[in-house]
């Protein structure tokens, strides 16, 4: 028994060697998303973008002369967890640069690490206009904030014919971002602004919030929140009767799995999106959107996924262009550098320019944003 | 008016099923005095049930459930041979720390069997909803509700009328006697907990269809059946069915007419209050002490 033990430590031990010896062979990157909790199913999404631009970047040649290694950590849809992960890969798994973490007041709370640690982060989906506001230096935002999103929705309000909307939004720092920057951008329209209602990220049942927007004079309600908790609310608004024009944003919603869910109560419905996955001529870098869904179909990933992997695909594509400029792994190196590279992103060129309080400013990319409309299961592109 | 009669609908519907949530922590909490943190587990487990005999075995919805129920029976009795046996008659400290331990693994579990993403089971219930003039209700949901209150009935009877349930108090009030009058007390124990288990394992197997099923949708069940077991009175049935319906109520309006970021608060707002003002529940009979 004794023996065996130490055997046991022996190869623990050779393990370890072998690990740390490869490990000088790779240039690690953090990825810090929610793959379990309420965001699961795009965190998880993400991370298999992500793995898709990796292996892309390897098999030709890596960076720098070295393969890159994505060090993949869940932080559970929680806050708390996601500052927890973040400062885990900083410190222990030694990450120069990290990608993440998905939701906007998951990446709030690793903020205040990216300035402990000096390290920066491509920030890949979250769209509260706070993260690149508030003066943090080492952030780099690739998706919309919720302000650029209501520009983009501006432009079509009149041939929508709004003139009432309410919102349900999930409760934190996205869906009440989100709910304020698209109140201002209406009542800028002339449209009146009605009920504003929220939900818990985990709650499952919003019978009671629909019950009560389904009563308002409006004729429209905007709804902020990611895939699962919107596949319930198509299923239970029709379950109520409520017949109103519902148009969401975030892009992270997923159509296609709204349509395979939610079948009949999905028609009609709008979506505010960031990828055009359906119609890869009219995305700005066809060649590329073609290579990476073929690749997500080869890897036999669901094709509804396409509308959020993509994120973790340009993100790490980011990141890559960033080291590279930067001739060598290190916080500071990549930070530089991130300021000064320009890649053909799946949604529109990638260039960061400063927003926030001057002499710290954060980085933020200007991507495209679309509107699609489902009808009778189908996906069809609208004009904004 | 009509937003007002939606609300009650909503709070029959969702109701019914805190209703059944609420009578099997409490015959296990209440009755067996049983902290028992694996209930939510116990939820959960009935949901993934439903989808892996629906979907990748193919069996019919309806035919789904009762193996669904029967798979949480089983879960159940195993728990109880397992872990709370050789822990009878240690503190309720222990024991409590043994099932926390078991909610922790049990979940981890389903974590790395299923995954962390969502699924959802298809239902053969149509997607038109039933609508009575202003109001409307899916008929998934009017399943759920006939369904829950059945279950309901049939423990109700089965605890108050017959032999087994007649035991079962005789085992929890006073274990010794009932011994000495013939009652086999192991079996009692493990039947109970059983049944605590599958009743569990069946709101999980009724709402996983209506809801989507995930490894942590039964964190914020337990929470509500131990909210509901309290509302209602430590181990009494009608006490826990009508605690089920206040929750629901109480959740449906206070989302519907103060917020409806406060909704989950809503009921432990009640339950604050229950607790201060009559600390051993809305309905417990005067006689239970201790």
């Amino acid at each position: 028994m004794t023996l065996t033990f130490r055997s046991v430590s022996a190869i623990a031990l050779a393990i370890a060697f072998l690990g740390g010896a490869a490990e000088a062979q790779t240039i690690k990157i953090g990825v810090n998303e929610p793959l379990t909790g309420a965001f699961a199913a795009s965190g998880t999404y993400v991370v298999n973008g992500a793995k898709i631009a990796a292996d892309e970047i390897n098999a030709k040649g890596g960076i720098l002369g070295k393969k890159i290694e994505l060090v993949i950590e869940d932080n559970k849809s929680n806050p708390t967890e996601a500052a927890a992960v973040a400062e885990k890969l900083i410190t222990s798994d030694k990450v120069p640069v990290l990608m993440g973490a998905w939701g906007s007041s998951l990446t709030l709370a690793v903020m205040p690490k990216l300035m402990e640690y000096e390290t920066p982060m491509v920030v890949e989906t979250s769209s509260s206009g706070k993260i690149t506001t508030t003066g943090n230096p080492y952030i780099f935002r690739i998706s919309p904030p919720s302000a650029i999103e209501a520009a983009a929705f501006k432009g079509i309000v009149d041939k929508l014919e709004l003139k009432k909307v309410d919102f349900l939004v999930i409760n934190n720092d996205w869906g009440r971002g989100t709910a304020e920057d698209f109140s201002k951008m209406m009542k800028e329209k002339g449209i009146a602004v009605g009920a504003v209602e929220t939900m818990d990220q985990g709650a499952q049942d919003m019978s009671a919030q629909l019950s009560k927007l389904k009563g308002t004079d409006s004729e429209t309600i905007i709804v902020t929140t990611a895939v699962d908790q919107l596949t319930l609310i198509f299923k239970q608004a029709a379950a109520l009767g409520l017949k109103k024009r519902i148009i969401t944003t975030g892009g992270s919603q997923n159509p296609d799995q709204i349509i395979a869910q939610a079948g009949a109560a999905a028609n009609g419905t709008m979506h505010l999106t960031t990828f055009l996955p359906w119609f890869p001529d009219k995305t700005p870098n066809p060649e590329a959107t073609n290579y990476f869904i073929a690749e997500w179909k080869k890897r036999g990933f669901d094709f509804a996924g396409c509308t959020e992997s993509f994120r973790g695909y340009d993100g790490i594509r980011t990141v890559a262009a960033a080291i590279e400029k930067a001739g060598k792994a290190e916080p500071a190196a990549i930070k530089a550098a991130l300021w000064d590279i320009k890649i053909k992103g799946l949604n529109g060129d990638i260039v960061f320019r400063k927003s926030g309080p001057v002499g710290k400013e954060s980085g933020q990319s200007q991507p495209n944003v679309y509107l699609i409309e489902i009808t009778d299961g189908k996906i069809g592109m609208k004009t904004l | 008016m009509s937003e007002f009669l939606q609300h009650l609908i909503n709070m029959l519907v969702l109701g019914g099923t805190y209703a059944l949530l609420g009578i099997g922590l409490t015959l296990i909490f209440g009755i067996m005095n049983v902290v028992n943190f694996t209930h939510g587990v116990l939820y959960t487990f009935g949901a993934y049930i439903m989808f892996i005999v629906v979907h990748q075995l193919g069996v019919n919805f309806f035919l789904a459930l009762p193996l669904a129920v029967l798979a949480g029976w089983l879960l159940g009795a195993t728990i109880e041979l397992t872990l709370l046996r050789p822990l009878r008659g240690s503190d309720i400290d222990t024991t409590m720390l043994v099932m926390i331990g078991a909610w922790i693994a049990m979940q981890s579990g389903t974590l790395w069997i299923w995954g962390g993403v969502a699924k959802s089971v298809t239902t053969p219930f149509p997607e038109a909803p039933l609508v009575l003039g202003p109001v409307s209700v899916s008929w998934l949901r009017l399943f759920v509700l006939a369904a829950a209150g059945m279950l309901i009935v049939v423990t109700y009877l089965l605890i108050n009328r017959t032999k087994l349930g007649c035991a079962m108090r005789a085992t929890f009030q006073d274990q010794d006697t009932a011994s000495l009058m013939g009652v086999n007390v192991d079996l009692i124990y493990t039947s109970t907990f059983a049944i605590g288990s599958s009743l569990a394992a069946a709101a999980g197997a009724l709402l996983g269809p209506v809801y989507v099923i995930f490894p942590q949708m039964g964190d914020l069940a337990a929470v509500k059946a131990f909210a509901i077991v309290i509302l209602g009175g430590l181990g009494n049935i009608t006490g826990a069915v009508i605690g089920g319906f206040l929750l629901a109520l109480a959740e449906e309006l206070g989302a519907g007419y103060v917020s409806s970021g406060y909704r989950d608060a809503m009921g432990f707002l009640i339950i604050i209050a229950v607790l201060i003002f009559k600390p051993t529940g809305l309905f417990a009979r005067s006689e239970r002490v201790g």
